[in-house]
């Protein structure tokens, strides 16, 4: 691996992932440094998702055995991430080991996927008390802190469907952060939300983004919200990275002619 | 026939009632076990553990009840030298065994409809995979196998009549008898047991729909119809479709 002066806290290194006979991402290298904010945007099926559910480990990279020269590993915080180490040589991550390294890695869901047997704190609490072994005093009170940060205090006691799609999302972002994560992945968590309902999720990460220094990852096509949050963006087609600027730039003056076909059809709608 | 003498032996049914109750009630809960067990098993996504709990719930499924009934009280004890000491037992085994295979695919079936998307966030979360299971995915499943378990319940109240086939007197069996002798009348006896097998039916049946209601009230649903799309035809199958019970907590009052 080449060597870095300041270690990126991800870094993709050549990475494949197909489904089947369909290739998603294509020899997909780039790197992240530990707090930025990065955008993902592009057409649907250029693999944004792809790359956030890579990160979670919801998906392995493709192949998943043997990397070798040429690649094909996702590296966090410095340490392989898709793979782990052993003896010199990378293998297969098992299950403990990919539980050990995405403890730092949190993620909010286009569909909230808030546990529907859970009252709202118990959503927040559960995974601290279960995977963090906190005190359910300690997780009581952070979720409170949490809840409060995005404006649901009085919802505690409440079931998931007891709230709107925005106070779900809400909560979910408040269940994500109550696991101290380093990286936060938030793939389209806008996207199944009413119009009107949108401004609140998004107030709450632009809050969020303002008093943490967590690492973001934001697949979105909230062009507005991707500007005023992200300090770098990353357009792109078919599981390469056609272009990757600041925000400011890439919208105002994208330099590819995808990204500008891209981008008006976006902002037309 | 004889009302006086038919009424006279009304008590002796106490017995054998227990026994029909006793069978019902002790091989739906051996069964809830098994069906447990092997929905589990069927549900891993390790080979190892699947092929063995799939060949077991295919094969009990496809060879009679009555044929394993007869397994467990005599060739069993022959082939193996396994003595049960209370003959109800052999009844309660095959029985359980029989519908807890059926019932395996009921557990199966819920738990993979649990939707996706609560097992990412679960994985999201970091929770291990017993975990996912016991606080995710199995407090969901369950409300949506209540009915399917009922019915099988109910199934099996009935089949419990087949235990008369091993010598064990249970309802059907002393009805026969009874209905058979001098001064009875076998048509009073048998139309007798038929209400006592209905009643006990809707006594499971009732047991059932408030376990199902106390279920979906711990997902947040007031009522099993509450929740429109997803759980209308469990509701649907119960039959406890009730225009006046609409949608109430869908959206949430106020977006604060």
């Amino acid at each position: 691996m080449p060597s870095q002066t300041t270690d990126p806290i991800i870094k993709f290194d050549r990475v494949n992932k197909s489904f089947g006979d369909l290739e998603v991402l294509k020899g997909l290298s780039f790197e992240i440094g530990a707090g930025e904010r990065v955008t993902l945007i592009g057409p649907s099926g250029s693999g944004k998702t792809t790359i956030l559910r890579l990160l979670m480990t919801l998906e392995l990279v493709t192949p998943v055995k043997h990397p070798d020269e040429n690649g094909g590993v996702i590296w966090v915080e410095g340490a392989p991430y898709s793979h782990m180490e052993k003896g010199g040589k990378l293998h297969v991550a098992s299950e403990r080991y990919l539980r050990q390294r995405r403890q730092k890695v949190g993620m909010v869901f286009q569909q909230f996927n808030l546990f529907p047997n859970m009252k709202v704190l118990r959503n927040v609490t559960e995974a601290q008390v279960h995977t963090l072994k906190r005190s359910k005093e300690e997780a009581e009170s952070k979720a409170r802190d949490l809840l409060d940060l995005v404006g649901l205090s009085d919802k505690v006691d409440n079931y998931p469907n007891q709230l709107s799609g925005g106070q779900q999302q809400r909560v979910a972002i408040a269940r994500a952060l109550a696991m101290d994560p380093d990286i936060l992945l938030l793939d389209e968590v806008t996207s199944a939300l009413d119009p009107e309902l949108v401004a609140d999720v998004l107030g709450v990460l632009r809050d969020i983004a303002d008093t943490t220094n967590i690492t973001m990852l934001i697949v979105t096509h909230e062009m507005g919200f991707a500007k005023d949050v992200s300090n770098r963006v990353m357009m792109f087609d078919q599981g390469v990275i056609v272009e990757e600027d600041t925000p400011d730039r890439i919208f105002s003056d994208p330099q590819e002619v995808r990204t500008q076909d891209f981008l008006r059809a976006v902002l037309s709608e | 026939m004889d009302w006086q003498t038919i009424i006279d032996s009304l008590p002796s049914y106490a017995e054998p009632f227990w026994v029909t109750v006793q069978v019902t009630v002790g091989a739906s809960a051996l069964a809830l076990v098994v069906a447990f067990g092997l929905g589990l098993m069927t549900s891993s996504k390790h080979l190892i553990v699947r092929t063995p709990a799939r060949t077991v719930v295919e094969f009990i499924r496809g060879s009679s009840v009555v044929v394993q009934l007869f397994w467990f009280a005599y060739a069993m004890p022959q082939l193996l030298g396994i003595q049960f000491d209370y003959a109800i037992l052999t009844g309660i085994i095959a029985l359980a065994l029989n519908y807890g295979a059926y019932s395996s695919e009921v557990v199966r079936g819920a738990i993979a409809a649990v939707p996706k998307g609560q097992l990412e966030a679960a994985t999201a979360l970091n929770f291990t995979s017993a975990q996912k299971m016991r606080l995710v995915i199995l407090p969901q499943a369950w409300p949506e196998m209540i009915p399917s378990l009922c019915s099988f319940a109910i199934m099996l109240l009935k089949a419990s009549a087949l235990v008369s086939l091993v010598q064990i007197i249970d309802l059907t069996a002393w009805a026969e008898t009874l209905g058979r002798r001098p001064g009875q009348d076998l048509l009073v006896h048998l139309g007798l047991i038929l209400v006592i097998y209905f009643i006990l039916a809707w006594l499971i049946w009732t047991g059932m729909r408030a376990l199902e209601r106390r279920a979906k009230r711990g997902l947040g649903q007031g009522h099993p119809t509450t929740r429109t799309k997803d759980t209308e035809t469990v509701g649907g199958v119960l039959g406890g479709l009730e225009p006046d019970d609409h949608v109430v907590t869908e959206g949430g009052g106020d977006r604060a």
